[in-house]
């Protein structure tokens, strides 16, 4: 009989192929005659390619030969703009997308300047060195704070300055309304972004095979059909005339979405001239600089606040670094503008971004999107005006947090999936007190930390709030097909990087189906198999393509209830699925496996009635209105080393509401492991740029990824509040671990330090940094 | 820069209990070797600089990081990968496979190799270690899925499951 299968902390279904080595990773394929790539990439940020001679490397040994820019000819063009510029009134939008190898001029250090065809990669890298490129280096804009002073180089000559972008949004009338407060405050933040660092870098294989007219691309991308859409376009063949397939992937977090990337501009470009197999693969160093980032914002803001702690408005104006090219559109300062605004009431909102370009690798979004630099922002803010307004922490955030009642809630500003922004609903005030008694916060403030500090030891708590805006559309499908055998196959176009889709959709269909879920295989990320919807990013997959899995079930089952009812001429109400079995509940005799079903339902002889669909399968598609909102309280007690100022997270809880969980192991596995980034971006992980623009920290020794020395054991709790939106109720969580961190840890050393009057305003929380805001405000 | 007529070299080795001859250039590293010339693809590369751990291999019952070893420097060794593990216990999981599967300690899967060829040389020499021992063990190799504690919990639960 078949267990309960949704809900439930289920082992994963592809756990044993990963244990064995035996799951296909891109790099894995090997086809006969395959050729392989390797990229001579800009030394430079910025400067003008004067001349390239690829004579020497082009006779190098194993070489089949060496292509430039010029030497594309017509096919020469950028890529595409993949997300458009939200309807915002008024936007200034300045689009400068990404080239296959850059031509005149390079604008980052790691640009994509010659490509070189060998046998090997070895043969490939030694040709490299071969190619000769002369250089006129101009002046780089890098600190992107001065990129739109009128003197500062600029990055596209056509442009008349750095500006990639303008977008101001409002909510009420923060100007009218600012009298309305009993204190102002107002600070500037500044708030960097590290790698995602997933820890298998970027590759590709293309194959265009001429007897079948076709291209097949094994790619590590969260977004296998855009990708088929995109280059098919780029390229001129036809989306009929590609396919993709990612296979198991590496950890995506962001970068592995669609960007249509140089490399795969090239390697598509390649593969269509060459007619032979390619392989390119992105080695650590280069995935440095040539992998997208997530990187800086400086914030100007102003919270209007009266003196019970009541928030009259916000006022915020920041500059975002876009890097050298913007194919993601804004949807990193439009996430950091919305969800700045948080779980809370806010009526009066003026916010304004400017985003910039420099001479840096492109940004686009990973894990977490920009949301942790609002966070950051209006978290500090309230704590700056807690400790004005002598409230706790805890006290101020209370008194603004949205009631049960006041959902739905509509910001009106414009979101990332260009609605407007309105929470579904949810349960904020609950997850706090959860938060502050698992916590022990009052126990902490009122005995703990006096007698620590009394020891001499500087520890501190800290805890912030957030909404997470996941589950966006546009839409997902999937198809469930019974097979013969009485297995299940779940296909949905969605990539997986490591988010357990094979067991969770399997759940998901198990519930429906009643079938064991051992019996049920998931195909995801082939173009071959499933080609429409878009991909694994913005906390989605379980949300949009886990519905669209929960309706192609369901159809299915009706399916089966149909055929089964006219077969025994029973009513449909007396019938159950159980065990891979369908049958009657009054009568046990009247049983059948889905499997025998599954082959009468697609007769080889005699008549079926005209409007008769085979199989027992059925597609659905799911597109939601709007994104589902999740939320959450992050608390954490740290300890400051008062000689080192190394900062010690001595526990770490966080208490999330993402509506319906499907598996609760893999829920915790998905808090972990954004937490895990998020503790790295607030302590460790930082993207040190030299002035000349150049990477000082490409590589991970001096790049500082969390180890399990850093990670503490973390603490998880939970409040379902289902989401009205779709019919499981599930609400995303891909990102909920990374998004508040900073602002917490921020918080906690700030208390460890109460006595100094500390107020971190900057992020990573290096102890360098810790140091330097310390001699701000003390006298030494 | 390099010569371009290097003299290739025959090495002859053990890895997962067969054996192996080949000839190879002496640049070539053991990662490549294991992966693209024996199709042992389960060791996976992702730093090249040794630091991130995914490529551990056991050489003569060592764990090294096949990424910064020759293939050339493996002459005559026995040599362990992901893919001997489950091979040498009957082809079924061992039981640090099976721990890893119940406490969900792989999400991508691309550093696991690593870490069970880390933890499975930390258990045999240390059969009774405890967190903060196995947090220093794979303090070598990085995830940037799991946040670690995940691993850690599978680790002890393997060490129950054999004691």
């Amino acid at each position: 009989m078949s267990q309960k299968a949704f809900g439930r902390s289920k082992r994963r279904l592809e756990d044993p192929r990963l244990l064995k080595g035996q799951a296909l990773f891109v790099d894995d394929l090997e086809l006969p005659g395959m050729l392989h790539l390797a990229f001579l990439r800009s030394p430079h940020a910025h400067a003008r390619i004067l001349s390239i001679d690829k004579a020497a490397a082009a006779q190098s040994k194993g070489v089949i030969e060496v292509y430039t820019a010029e030497d594309m000819g017509a096919d020469y063009k950028p890529g595409f703009l993949v997300v458009p510029p939200p309807p915002i009134e008024g936007l200034v939008f300045n689009e400068r997308t990404q080239w296959p190898m850059a031509k005149e001029k390079v604008r980052y250090a790691g640009e994509p300047i010659a490509v070189v065809v060998a046998e090997d990669r070895y043969l490939a890298e030694d040709a490299l060195e071969k190619i000769a490129v002369s250089y006129d280096v101009l002046p780089p804009v890098v600190d992107f704070a001065n990129a739109l002073d009128e003197n500062s180089p600029k990055v596209f000559d056509a442009l008349s300055d750095n500006l990639a972008a303008d977008a101001l949004q409002t909510k009420g009338d923060y100007d009218s309304h600012r009298d309305e407060a009993d204190l102002l405050v107002s600070e500037e933040f500044r708030y960097e972004r590290p790698l995602a660092a997933a820890m298998e870098n970027r590759g590709y294989v293309a194959h265009f095979d001429q007897r079948a007219d076709k291209l097949t691309l094994w790619a590590t991308t969260q977004a296998p059909i855009p990708l088929r859409g995109m280059l098919s376009s780029y390229l001129g063949i036809g989306e009929s005339r590609m396919e993709v397939v990612a296979p198991f992937i590496g950890g995506g977090f962001g970068p592995k979405i669609m960007i249509l990337y140089s490399e795969e501009m090239v390697i598509g470009w390649l593969s269509l001239k060459l007619g032979k197999p390619l392989k390119w693969i992105e080695d650590r160093a280069e995935n440095f600089v040539a992998t997208t980032q997530e990187r800086g914002q400086i914030h100007r803001a102003e919270l209007a606040i009266k003196s019970d702690g009541t928030i009259v408005g916000v006022k915020d104006e920041f500059l975002h670094d876009t890097g050298a090219y913007n194919p993601y559109g804004l949807t990193v300062p439009l996430n950091s503008q919305c969800t700045l605004l948080g779980p809370y009431r806010i009526p009066h909102y003026w916010s304004r971004f400017q985003a910039v370009y420099t001479n840096k690798t492109p940004v686009t979004p990973v894990r977490g999107a920009g949301r942790q630099h609002g966070v950051f922002v209006m978290e500090r803010l309230l704590d700056l005006a807690a400790r004005r307004l002598g409230l706790s922490p805890v006290e101020i955030r209370r008194r603004n947090l949205l009631r049960p009642e006041e959902f739905p809630h509509c910001h009106g500003i414009i979101y990332q999936d260009f609605s407007e922004l309105t929470y579904d609903n949810g349960n904020y005030e609950p997850c706090l007190d959860k938060a502050i008694e698992k916590i022990g916060y009052e126990d902490f403030k009122s005995a703990v930390q006096p007698a620590e500090r009394e020891k001499g030891k500087r520890i501190g708590i800290g805890l912030a709030t957030y909404v997470e805006g996941s589950g966006i559309g546009p839409y997902e499908g999937a198809r469930v097909t019974v097979g013969t055998d009485g297995s299940v196959t779940v296909a949905t176009g969605i990539g997986t990087q490591g988010q357990s889709h094979y067991t969770v959709f399997a759940q998901i269909v198990a519930e429906q189906l009643g079938v064991p879920l051992e019996r049920i295989r998931v195909v995801t990320g082939d173009t071959r198999v499933f080609h429409w919807g878009t991909g694994t990013f913005a906390s989605r997959g379980a949300v949009v393509a886990g519905n669209a899995c929960h309706e192609a079930a369901l159809a299915v089952k009706e399916k089966i209830l149909f055929n089964c009812s006219k077969l025994w001429e029973l009513p449909q109400d007396d019938l159950e699925l159980k065990g891979g079995y369908a049958q009657s509940k009054s009568d046990p005799s009247k049983r059948i496996s889905l499997g025998d079903l599954a082959d009468q339902a697609n007769p080889l002889r005699g008549a079926v009635s005209p409007d008769a669909k085979p199989g027992l399968e059925a597609t659905r598609y799911f597109g939601p209105e709007m994104g589902a909102t999740s939320n959450g309280v992050h608390a954490a007690i740290v300890e400051i080393d008062p000689q080192t100022l190394e900062v010690k997270i001595l526990r770490y809880l966080v208490v999330h509401d993402c509506g319906k969980v499907i598996n609760p192991l893999v829920l915790e596995g998905q808090i972990h492991g954004g937490l895990s980034m998020g503790i790295g971006q607030a302590l460790y992980e930082s993207l040190n740029y030299k002035e000349n623009g150049v990477l000082q920290s490409a590589n991970l020794h001096d790049y500082m990824l969390p180890t399990a020395l850093d990670i503490p054991s973390i603490e998880t709790d939970h409040l379902e509040t289902p989401s009205p939106l779709n019919p499981l109720g599930v609400k995303g969580a891909g990102e909920a671990g990374t998004i508040p961190t900073s602002a917490v840890i921020a918080q906690a050393i700030d208390d460890a330090f109460s006595d100094h009057e500390l107020f971190l305003k900057n992020a990573p929380l290096t102890p360098s940094a810790i140091y330097a805001a310390l001699h701000e405000t003390v006298a030494v | 820069m390099l010569e371009e007529s290097v003299s290739k070299m025959q090495i002859s080795l053990e890895v997962n209990g067969e054996q192996y001859s080949r000839e190879v250039e002496p640049r070539l590293l053991l990662s490549d070797f294991l992966r693209h010339d024996l199709g042992l693809t389960g060791t996976h590369v992702g730093c090249e600089h040794g630091v991130c751990g995914a490529c551990t291999v056991h050489l003569d019952e060592v764990p090294v990081r096949s990424c910064l070893t020759f293939a050339v420097q493996c002459q005559g060794a026995s040599l362990t990968t992901v893919e001997g593990l489950a091979a040498s216990n009957g082809g079924n999981l061992t039981p640090l496979q099976e721990s890893f599967q119940d406490c969900h300690a792989l999400q991508c899967g691309f550093c696991t190799p690593g870490m069970l060829m880390t933890l499975t040389d930390l258990l045999k020499r240390n059969p009774e270690a405890d967190e903060s021992e196995i947090r220093n063990e794979i303090a070598g190799n990085l995830c940037r899925c799991t946040g670690y504690q995940h691993i850690v919990d599978a680790t002890l639960k393997a060490k129950e499951r054999v004691g």
